[in-house]
């Protein structure tokens, strides 16, 4: 089912901070208020532009972390330390504040509840966003389809929406986790980068015919596709979004 | 594989602002290697301006280059466009 | 015609990763300066061994030249410390290089051609006046900041020609093709100027 179509040029709209919410030590979720906001899928991104007072500009885009919820877009921004527009988003914003975003963009790393499942959806880092706004769309839905998530983080510090993940759980979602720098005391899940035999021993078997959506950087994202399609599993199952070298 | 290399969701807003509809769900069919794919699925290079790269063998598809005012796309690289209006 | 783009909002105390006190006279109209050195690519980083690098002057001249990388690497090289612009609009202070001056490259050649066109791996192209290449305007450069040039910023060797737009440094270059008639290469035929001179910000074709 391809995407529908949302006609017309896209324009930068302003958007209002109403809420910043922390997730981890790098991470928070910052939601606007966008009043025209025309409503958006579970996958798509905005383009953020900043614009210095001399004129410089920067733009960014930022996966779109929230279910559809009237003219409220809520972004989950990794802030790096060297970063242009991040730290900005992160620590600078304040409540009440504008910056111009445009979207929502994308219609091909899209899932909505009508197309079922089984689903699987692999997350290395920040990669968990996109793929939270298919979670959370799929329980505001009350919809059912089996759906796995495996996600890929450094350390029980980092992972994002950790206890909202936990609720989510059951009901047909089963969250798994791998740490791959350190791991709590007591720890028995996995511990290492997300390979072939981890995708096998998760996710579905490709006779059940399967749609994944896979999202972290570019090298995360690359070796889960490979993995996946060494393990039978139809390539064209297998939607992709990069996002560029890791930690950058 | 480069670190570097994203794809073609990277550049939807960008599609969206040249074309005024939706384009990482557009069918392109490789002009080298036939293979047809979503544009979503492409790999993005970007250089002085942005390339656009077959994921299956690698041929350039498109280049885009954009000023204020103007686009300029190269599209020699793709036999075939399908897009939905 | 078109309802003109709104003004962006200007962000409040924003300034990018810009850095401050910088000698304006050293920076072209609509730059800006910055520490990092992006990269930029039109594709995949070539790995060309060095066992078969070569870089070789073709095209309109009596006799074609080419070096293998010992041979490239035994002749005159010198240090060089340039501002380097990019189309993108970011500028770079004082980088430095170490390569080998294509005057010498060029020593004692027999040519009648008036254009060059510099080819790299990947199959980029980039094209220029070949007077625009002489006279200590451009080098074949194998190392940056001291160190062997990286294969993301175009190692083992690129172009550069800092007085165009950085485009016109091909990164992980093979050679020059010397011809009589002018060739846009990879951008200037989709957009980017034909000459590229930043100091009049010719950056789009038309500017």
């Amino acid at each position: 089912m391809a995407g529908t179509a949302v006609p017309g040029r896209l324009t930068w709209q302003l958007a209002e901070l109403v809420e910043v919410v922390v997730e981890t030590p790098h991470v928070k979720t910052i939601a606007f208020d966008v009043p025209s906001w025309p409503g958006h899928q579970p996958g798509q991104h905005v383009d953020v532009r900043l614009t210095a007072e001399d004129g410089y500009q920067a733009e960014r885009s930022y996966s779109i972390a929230s279910a559809l919820d009237g003219t409220r877009v809520a972004l989950t921004v990794q802030r790096l330390d060297d970063g242009e527009v991040s730290p900005y988003l992160t620590d600078e914003l304040r409540p009440g504040e504008k910056i111009e975003l445009r979207g929502p963009i994308g219609g091909y790393f899209v899932w909505e509840p009508s197309e079922g499942g089984p689903l699987m959806l692999v997350a290395g880092g920040s990669g968990i966003v996109p793929l939270m706004a298919m979670i959370r769309t799929r329980a505001a839905a009350g919809n059912h389809a089996e759906t796995r998530l495996l996600y890929s983080s450094r350390s029980e510090d980092d992972v994002i929406y950790r206890d909202e993940l936990e609720r989510l759980s059951g009901d047909g979602l089963r969250v798994v986790h791998t740490l791959t720098d350190s791991q709590p005391p007591g720890w028995t899940g996995y511990a290492r980068r997300v390979d072939a035999e981890m995708l096998a021993e998760v996710g579905p078997r490709p006779a059940e015919r399967p749609r994944f959506y896979a999202c972290g950087p570019t090298p995360f994202v690359e070796a889960v596709a490979e993995a996946l399609v060494r393990l039978g599993h139809d390539s064209l199952a297998i939607k992709t979004e990069r996002f560029g070298p890791t930690g950058r | 594989m480069d670190e570097l290399m994203l794809d073609g969701n990277a550049i939807g807003g960008l599609l969206r602002e040249v074309f005024a509809v939706e384009m990482t769900t557009a069918v392109g069919t490789c002009g080298d290697c036939g293979a047809p794919g979503p544009v979503g699925a492409v790999h993005v290079y970007r250089g002085a301006g942005i390339v656009l790269r077959c994921p299956h063998c690698g041929n350039m598809l498109a280049k885009i280059v954009k000023s204020d005012s103007r686009v300029w796309i190269d599209l020699t690289g793709i036999r075939a466009l399908e897009v939905t209006i | 015609m078109p309802p003109r783009a709104a003004k962006p909002v200007v962000s409040r105390g924003w300034r990018g990763r810009r850095s401050a006190d910088v000698d304006s006279a050293r920076v072209p109209p609509g730059q800006y300066v910055t520490k990092d050195f992006p990269v930029l690519s039109a594709g995949p980083t070539p790995h060309t061994s060095l066992e078969l690098w070569d870089f070789s002057i073709i095209g309109e001249l009596a006799e074609p030249r080419r070096w293998t990388w010992e041979e490239f690497r035994a002749l005159p090289s010198e240090e060089i410390t340039r501002d380097i612009h990019c189309v993108n609009k970011w500028s770079k202070l004082d980088t430095v290089w170490q390569g080998v001056s294509v005057d010498t490259l060029l020593e004692g050649i027999e040519t009648s051609a008036e254009y060059v066109t510099q080819f790299s791996d990947g199959g980029y192209t980039t094209n220029l006046p070949l007077e625009d290449i002489m006279g200590g305007k451009a080098w074949v450069v194998f190392a940056y900041g001291g160190e062997p040039l990286e294969p993301e910023h175009g190692g083992p060797a690129r172009m550069l020609v800092p007085q165009h737009y950085f485009w016109k440094s091909a990164k992980w270059v093979r050679g020059l093709r010397l011809h009589s008639t002018d060739e846009p290469g990879f951008w200037e035929t989709n957009g980017y100027h034909n000459y590229g001179d930043p100091w009049q910000e010719q950056r789009y074709q038309g500017d």
